[in-house]
């Protein structure tokens, strides 16, 4: 089983030399932590700024350069910063080429809830729902299982819904799986330790798993 | 050129009434309009219908105006990390419309560009598509979205020129520019106001046209939201 560095550092396989790339707030961000040496990729951040660089050294810290968390962080050489509506146009017309995010819920046709909990949890989406409807490829970082043991990939989403039929492929403390276009959840992967049974078992939707599913290779 | 300059937040922010629909620039407490929020809290104009992606923190930006009950609605993608503003919202004394961040940001851009409406794939199938014209381009589906109607916009720039000729800093830019093409009267508050031909034309981000009213703030906290560091080595 994954922790959510684990998590992250799975995801980060998944990027290629020369993709501009954004990361949601929690375990995406930490992806950045394991983007491989040697691959040259640049970090949007919603807020308005591409070529997104480490938090900086302490006493450095400069309160008109955040990212979309509200860190405080750096630019790097070759950075760029602009307007929020100018952000939203480079993701609205696929400029990003890999988004990563979190979520509540996944569906087996790809919805995807991570905005809102009715009665409970009212923060916003944020631009969530920007980046699902228009990006290409999304890789989503979640928690297979909740805390009380059911299953958060499901048949349908029973939370209010960022986005309809977007997401492609997941990565969990205990797996990798694609969404396929006619519904249901193709095992890849099994994370270290973790049988093909007990990913069945924590999956509510629609599962296709092979009894010969490999485990992932972290590298 | 023509003067744009008054003395400070006050007179600035003098003909803001009760009721009245305002534009905020700012991304969490980055970039956001302080002097002329304290303003806004010190004249305690009440009934506000409040454009801005965040609503400030408890104790600090638009956090002040939902303190003092000022704000009826506030039309924003992301309003976390503020308890009042939730309890406000839970006890239905608040009215709040989220809305997709790019959404907010190219309603801002229809607004200063003269265009009535846009169409955007964010929403689609959720409920932030309820009620709302849905259309069919080249086989996806968008929302038909408005153009905001504010009847003031209030931004933050970094420097400024008596001609109204804005230029922002870093990420503090975010949706102030936006902002101040779509306002009715357009209140800009700069940290460093200069003559107009200290400024490099090619540098100006926001040209003076869009911008009615200018000021150099004072005391500029800045305060930092989530501050993340490193150690050397």
């Amino acid at each position: 089983m994954l922790d959510k560095n684990g998590i992250a550092r799975r995801i980060a396989k998944e990027i290629k030399d020369g993709y501009y790339v954004n990361l949601g707030i929690g375990i995406p961000t930490l992806v950045a932590n394991y983007i491989p040496d040697g691959i040259n990729v640049v970090l949007q951040s919603e807020n308005g700024l591409l070529g997104m660089g480490p938090f900086p050294f302490e006493g450095e810290e400069d309160a008109d350069l955040i990212n979309a968390g509200k860190q405080t962080i750096t630019t790097l050489p070759g950075s760029s910063v602009f307007d929020s509506a100018l952000s939203f146009g480079m993701i609205r017309s696929q400029k990003i080429d890999l988004t990563i995010l979190g979520a509540m819920e996944v569906s087996e046709y790809g919805d995807i809830a991570n905005w809102k909990i009715p009665g409970k949890m009212v923060k916003g989406m944020g631009g969530a729902m920007d980046l699902v409807a228009s990006a290409k490829n999304i890789i989503v970082a979640m928690q297979h299982v909740n805390k009380a043991g059911e299953s958060k990939l499901l048949k349908a989403c029973t939370l209010p819904l960022t986005g309809v039929r977007c997401i492609k492929k997941i990565v969990t403390e205990l797996a990798v799986l694609d969404v396929l276009p006619e519904g249901g959840f193709k095992l890849l992967e099994r994370a270290p330790g973790v049988s093909v049974d007990y990913i069945k078992t924590s999956t509510s939707g629609r599962l296709i798993a092979d009894d010969q599913t490999p485990e992932m290779d972290l590298g | 050129m023509i003067n744009k300059v008054v003395s400070g937040a006050g007179e600035a922010i003098r003909d803001i009434e009760d009721g009245s629909t305002l534009m905020l620039g700012g991304f969490g407490l980055c970039g956001i309009p302080e002097n002329c929020i304290h303003a806004l809290v010190q004249k305690n104009v009440k009934n506000l219908t409040c454009i801005s992606n965040n609503a400030g923190v408890d104790d600090f930006g638009i956090g002040l105006m939902l303190q003092q009950r000022q704000v009826k609605k506030m039309i924003s993608s992301y309003v976390g990390e503020n308890a009042e503003f939730e309890r406000q919202l839970l006890s239905g004394e608040l009215e709040v419309e989220l809305i997709p961040q790019g959404t907010l940001a190219t309603r801002c851009m229809a607004a200063g560009y003269g265009m009535p409406a846009i169409f955007t794939p964010a929403g689609v199938g959720t409920e932030v598509a309820q009620g709302k014209e849905v259309r069919n381009f080249n086989g996806k589906d968008y929302l038909m979205e408005y153009a905001f109607d504010a009847d003031f916009a209030i931004v933050k720039a970094w420097k400024g020129d008596t001609a109204g000729n804005l230029i922002y800093r870093s990420t503090s830019r975010n949706f102030n520019p936006v902002m101040a093409m779509a306002g009715k009267t357009t209140i800009a508050e700069v940290e460093i106001l200069v003559e107009a031909g200290e400024l490099d034309p090619d540098q100006i981000h926001t040209p003076g046209v869009f911008v009615h009213r200018i000021f150099q703030g004072t005391d500029y906290e800045k305060r930092i939201e989530q501050r993340t560091v490193r150690t050397k080595n």
